[in-house]
C-alpha cells in the first residue's frame, strides 16, 4: 500500500491524472496513514477527552457552589439577610452575568494571552477557561433543578426541626438531581464540542492535530472530514450512556 | 404552653393579622375557623415561624420563640400539611425516621420500633417499605401524621389536613385526628370540617378583620353564636 502511495504520488508530483479512486486514496493515503498520522489523531482524541473531564469537573464543582449560594441567598428571610452571603451572591451573579454574556472564543483569548500570558501549558489553560465558562451555565441548570423542588418539602424539613442545610443535602438536592441531570448532560456535550476553541490558543487536541496535517499536506477535506466524524462518534457514544442512565434513573421514578 | 400576645403579620400592604391574643393549654384541641383569607393559616405558621411575624411574641413553654433556638422549637411543635408533603425519594418509615435520627433523638434501631408501632396502630404497617406516590390521599396525610408524632412533640399545628382529600378520604384522617384529642394530644387545627370541631374540639376560634372574634366551647360557639360575623359566617358553612 505504501509503494502503491509513494508510486501515484510521484505520478501526480510530475504532473501525471490521477483517476477519481486514484486521488481518493492518494489524499486519504497522506491525511490518515502517511507516517502513521492517525497517532496524532488518537493523541488529539485523548486530549479532547481529558480536557472536557477537567471542565466538566471544574463546571460542575463552580456551578454548584454558585447555584448553592444564590438559592439559600434568595431563600433567606426578607428582613435579616446574611451581609457576607449577599457579597458573595453578588460575586457569583456578577460572574454569571460577565461568562454567560460574552463569547467563549473572546474568554479563551484573554485567558490565554493576559490572565496567563506568560504560560506555556496552553491545553490546561484552555481546559480552565472552558471550566470556568462551563460553570456559569451548569450554575443556571443547578438552580433552575434545585427551585423546581416544591416548597412544601423544605417546610416539611424544616417543621421537623432539621436545620436548612441539613434539609437541603438530605431532601431536596436529591429531588433536584433527577431534574438536573439531563439537562447536565446535554451541557456536557456542548462541551465535548467547544473543546475544538481551543485550537486558537494552541491547545493540543483533536482539530489542533487536523490542523497540523493540513498545513503539512495543503489538503483540507479529508482530515477535517475525519474529524468531524470523530466528534460525532464521541457525541453518539455519550449520548447512548446518558439515554441509558435517564433510563435508570425513570425506572426508580416509577417503583 | 403557648402564650401568643399581639401577634401581626402583612404580606406587602395587606395586613392579615393586627393583634392576635390567644393561649393554649396543655391537652386543648383548638380548632381554628373563620372566612378564607383571615389568616388563619398565616397565624397557624407564625406559630413555629414558617411565617415570620412582624410584630408581638409567640411564647413555647415559657420561652419566646425567635429565630435563634427555633430548631429545637419545631422538634417539639409538630405540623401537619394540606398537601401531606412527604419526602418522595423516601419510603415510608424513612419518611418517619429520617428527623428522629438525624436530630440524635433515637438511634436508628429505636426509630424503627416507633415507626413501626405507630404505623401499626394506623393499619398501614405493610406500607413501611412502600413510596408516598403509591399511596392513596388518605393513606399519605395519616403517614405526616405519624411522620410528625414520630418526634414526640408537645403539640400539633394541623394546616387544612383534610383540604386536599377526596371526601371518601377524609373520615379516615379526621379518625385518626379525634383518636390523637381523646389521648390527650395538644392540637390547634385549621379546618373547615365543622362536624369535627363540634364534636372534637374544646375550644373553637372565629378569626376576622385579623383578631380573635369569638373563643368558646363548641355548645356555645354552634347554639349561641353572638357576634354577628359569626353568625354570618355559620349560616354559609352549616
Amino acid at each position: 500500500m505504501e509503494a502503491q502511495f509513494e508510486a501515484l504520488s510521484e505520478l501526480a508530483k510530475n504532473g501525471g491524472s490521477l483517476s477519481f479512486t486514484q486521488d481518493f486514496f492518494v489524499k486519504f493515503y497522506q491525511a490518515f496513514l502517511y507516517s502513521d498520522r492517525w497517532l496524532q489523531y488518537i493523541e488529539g482524541v485523548g486530549t479532547t477527552i481529558l480536557v472536557t473531564a477537567i471542565a466538566l469537573v471544574l463546571g460542575v464543582v463552580l456551578g454548584s457552589v454558585v447555584a448553592l449560594v444564590r438559592v439559600a441567598h434568595d431563600q433567606q428571610k426578607p428582613h435579616h439577610r446574611n451581609p457576607v452571603l449577599g457579597f458573595v451572591n453578588v460575586i457569583c451573579q456578577i460572574y454569571a452575568t460577565v461568562i454567560r454574556g460574552t463569547p467563549m472564543m473572546v474568554q479563551l483569548l484573554i485567558m490565554s494571552m493576559v490572565i496567563f500570558a506568560s504560560s506555556r501549558n496552553f491545553t490546561m489553560v484552555g481546559a480552565l477557561a472552558l471550566g470556568i465558562n462551563s460553570g456559569a451555565y451548569v450554575s443556571e441548570i443547578i438552580r433552575g433543578g434545585l427551585m423546581a423542588v416544591d416548597p412544601g418539602q423544605m417546610e416539611a424539613g424544616r417543621s421537623l426541626g432539621l436545620n436548612y442545610i441539613t434539609t437541603m443535602v438530605l431532601i431536596i438536592i436529591p429531588q433536584a438531581i433527577r431534574s438536573i441531570l439531563p439537562a447536565l448532560g446535554n451541557e456536557f456535550i456542548v462541551l465535548l464540542k467547544d473543546t475544538s476553541l481551543i485550537t486558537v490558543i494552541g491547545g493540543k487536541e483533536l482539530l489542533y492535530a487536523a490542523q497540523g496535517i493540513m498545513n503539512r499536506t495543503y489538503e483540507a477535506m479529508f482530515p477535517l472530514l475525519g474529524v468531524a466524524a470523530i466528534y460525532l462518534v464521541l457525541v453518539l457514544l455519550f449520548s447512548a450512556l446518558l439515554g441509558k442512565l435517564e433510563r435508570r434513573m425513570a425506572q426508580s421514578d416509577r417503583r | 404552653m403557648i402564650d401568643v400576645k399581639n401577634l401581626q403579620k402583612h404580606f406587602g400592604g395587606l395586613q392579615v393579622l393586627r393583634g392576635v391574643n390567644l393561649t393554649i393549654h396543655k391537652g386543648d384541641c383548638v380548632v381554628l375557623v373563620g372566612p378564607s383569607g383571615c389568616g388563619k393559616s398565616t397565624f397557624l405558621r407564625c406559630l413555629n415561624r414558617l411565617e415570620e411575624p412582624d410584630g408581638g411574641q409567640v411564647i413555647f413553654n415559657g420561652k419566646e420563640v425567635n429565630d435563634k433556638d427555633i430548631d429545637r422549637v419545631r422538634q417539639k411543635m409538630g405540623m401537619v400539611f394540606q398537601h401531606f408533603n412527604l419526602f418522595p425519594h423516601l419510603t415510608v418509615k424513612k419518611n418517619i425516621t429520617l428527623a428522629p435520627v438525624r436530630l440524635g433523638l433515637m438511634s436508628q434501631a429505636e426509630a424503627d420500633a416507633k415507626a413501626m408501632e405507630l404505623l401499626q396502630r394506623i393499619g398501614l404497617a405493610e406500607k413501611a417499605n412502600a413510596y408516598p406516590n403509591m399511596l392513596s390521599g388518605g393513606q399519605k396525610q395519616r403517614i405526616a401524621i405519624v411522620r410528625a408524632l414520630a418526634m414526640n412533640p408537645d403539640v400539633l399545628l394541623f394546616d387544612e389536613p383534610t383540604s386536599a382529600l377526596d371526601p371518601e378520604m377524609v373520615g379516615e384522617v379526621l379518625e385518626l385526628m379525634k383518636e390523637l384529642a381523646r389521648g390527650g394530644m395538644t392540637m390547634v387545627c385549621v379546618t373547615h370540617e365543622m362536624g369535627f370541631a363540634r364534636e372534637v374540639a374544646n375550644r373553637i376560634i372565629f378569626i376576622d378583620e385579623g383578631v380573635v372574634k369569638v373563643d368558646k366551647p363548641p355548645k356555645e360557639f354552634f347554639e349561641n353564636p353572638e357576634n354577628e360575623r359569626l353568625k354570618a359566617f355559620l349560616s354559609k358553612v352549616l
